[in-house]
């Protein structure tokens, strides 16, 4: 109805102030993002090709990075497992008590990762009842894998059911709906309905779990009890290089999760785009359904 | 009809029963059987022994930093975070998607390869802090460094609460202020300012709670003196060094009850925050 003007007067900024606050803006990510990132890769390579293959091949280098992906592939699976429920439940019904599981499940994000890693060195030492049990049984979890798991496995709670639940809201319940009534089966229509429609969403979670569970370092390191080559995950493995003066080596496996984090950011870019799918028109459904 | 429908709704679906059941068995187990041992362990404690711990001059020098720190990096990120959303809702730039795209970087990246990354950076021979050095200003091993850290771990918060919103507002009110005889200033100052503010404070809260409770990005920059460049998170890993439990227990119970009531502010900000957008 109204004219709208491609300029629209009147919300543009004078060009001094433009160009003023994009320069601000530019110096400021430039500072702060990209020379930290070209900064890993350079320092990394400092010492030329040769050395930066050597130290992310060397055999500590390796268990590392076994251990760091074997920890991903146990939290990950997990947390997303915990999303997709937590999201079915908590977009799909109504119960009581709703509003404070989702305070609950945010409850990670707002604790120090030191502090996250301690509540296992309190829960499972050697020192607490439950611990001084496991001891005895020669179950070791605290400063061994077990407990770094653990450790991740908290920190990255939140993440996958954070991304799902908006998600599995936004898509709305009339096709799962339209399925069970035609007769689906639970899992048929899980499977058939639901999946497809948060993929990406769900693909999403667990790219950004994932990079988190790889990248954790505080809570990681106090229940490592850093033994060399042995519950070292990369982010501490670096952490040992650095103290060792052994710069180049540290900053050349820091390349490595720097061109993870990378990666998850370029998939987050591509995959937001398709997280909430076109919606079916309501009317198209009630035919369906009444067919 | 319509509520008829959403009693249908509630009963076709299935799956409550196992999905809540396994959700409440998996929070209980992995979050609130962990938090709860803190509490537990923190009754064990005798009040001399709590106090001496949470209220030492060590303890209270690392509170003064991890707090101010935090402030400083919030507030940093605030001014200039808002301008890095304008910049990127309001205008068309060279490398405006790469930006768009970069923003998250702290968020994704390891914070002890942030760590090292920036104190090699800041050092007196690094990149920046040659050029600061000479000036006398040294920002690694120095609670100036703490701040850059902090910063740089808070940076996408403030950005990403404020450009969706930003995106959101109606240009129609700013074309109406002008129309109207406002000033570019007025407008920006009387009408988008207000309806930003709770975004701000939002953006404010997560970027300050993620810098109170941060590790891996202070402890290689700062040096970790204790009464100079001792944050807390650094504080309670050095006690758990020393097998000092019942200190690291109290020092983190403090911290734990700071950051629930910050998220207890955060949640009471956005119910105002979406109040403010659905008028």
């Amino acid at each position: 109805m109204a004219i709208e003007s491609p300029k629209r007067p009147g919300t543009a900024d004078p060009p001094a102030v433009r160009i003023a606050l994009i320069t601000i803006a530019l110096v400021f990510v430039a500072l702060f993002i990209f020379i930290p990132v070209i900064a890993v890769f350079t320092e990394a390579l400092q010492k030329g090709l040769g050395a930066y293959f050597a130290a992310i091949t060397d055999p500590e280098a390796r268990a590392a990075i076994r251990l760091t992906l074997m920890t991903a592939a146990i939290a990950v699976p997990l947390n997303v497992t915990f999303g997709i429920a937590a999201s079915w439940a908590i977009a799909r019904f109504d119960f009581p008590g709703k509003q404070m599981i989702l305070t609950l499940i945010d409850i990670p994000f707002s604790v120090s990762p030191v502090i996250a890693g301690m509540l296992f060195v309190l829960l499972l030492g050697v020192r607490a009842p439950l611990g001084g049990w496991l001891a005895d049984h020669n179950i070791r979890i605290i400063f061994a894998e077990p407990g770094i798991v653990l450790a991740t496995i908290f920190v990255t709670f939140p993440l996958a059911a954070r991304e799902l639940i908006p998600i599995m809201q936004a898509v709305g319940s009339e096709e799962e709906e339209a399925a069970i009534v035609l007769g689906a089966g639970g899992w048929q229509m899980f499977f058939r309905v639901t999946i497809p429609n948060v993929k990406w969403g769900l693909l999403y979670g667990m790219v950004l779990c994932n990079a988190r569970a790889m990248g954790e370092f505080g809570a990681v390191s106090v229940v490592s009890g850093h033994i060399r080559g042995h519950t070292n995950t990369m982010p501490l493995y670096i952490e040992i290089l650095y103290n060792d003066y052994q710069f180049a080596a540290a900053f050349a496996v820091s390349s490595l999760l720097t061109l993870l984090a990378i990666a998850t950011l370029v998939a987050k870019y591509y995959l937001e785009r398709r997280v909430i799918p076109v919606k079916q028109e309501p009317d198209d459904l009630a035919v369906k359904v009444a067919a | 009809m319509a509520v008829k429908a959403k009693t249908r709704r509630t009963n076709v679906l299935p799956g409550f029963g196992l999905t809540l059941g396994f959700t409440l068995a998996y929070l209980g187990i992995v979050v609130l059987i962990p938090i709860s041992t803190i509490f537990f362990k923190t009754f064990t404690l005798t009040w001399p022994q709590f106090w001496a711990a949470v209220a030492s001059p060590r303890t209270i020098a690392a509170y003064k930093l991890s707090f101010g720190a935090s402030i400083a990096g919030a507030s940093i990120n605030s001014v200039f975070g808002f301008i890095v959303a304008w910049s990127l809702v309001r205008y068309e730039f060279p490398g405006k998607t790469l930006i768009d795209v970069m923003v998250d970087l702290p968020f994704a990246l390891p914070t002890s390869v942030a760590g090292i990354t920036l104190t090699a950076i800041y050092a007196g021979n690094g990149w920046i802090g040659r050029y600061l050095a000479p000036l006398g200003i040294k920002v690694a091993y120095a609670p100036l460094g703490v701040i850059v850290a902090l910063t740089f771990v808070g940076l996408p918060f403030v950005v990403r609460t404020i450009q969706p919103v930003l995106e959101d507002l109606d240009q129609e009110y700013e074309e109406a202020a002008a129309t109207l005889g406002a000033s570019r200033l007025q407008t920006f100052l009387l009408v988008i300012a207000p309806a930003l503010i709770p975004a701000l404070l939002t953006g404010f809260a997560l970027a300050f709670a993620r810098a109170l409770g941060e590790y891996g990005s202070v402890v290689f920059i700062s040096g970790n003196m204790p009464m100079h460049t001792e944050v807390v998170p650094l504080l309670i890993m050095s006690k758990l060094e020393q097998f000092d439990y019942a200190g690291a227990t109290a020092i983190a119970v403090v911290m734990l009850t700071a950051s629930f009531a910050i998220l207890l502010g955060i949640n009471v900000l956005q119910r105002w925050s979406s109040r403010r957008l659905a008028a």
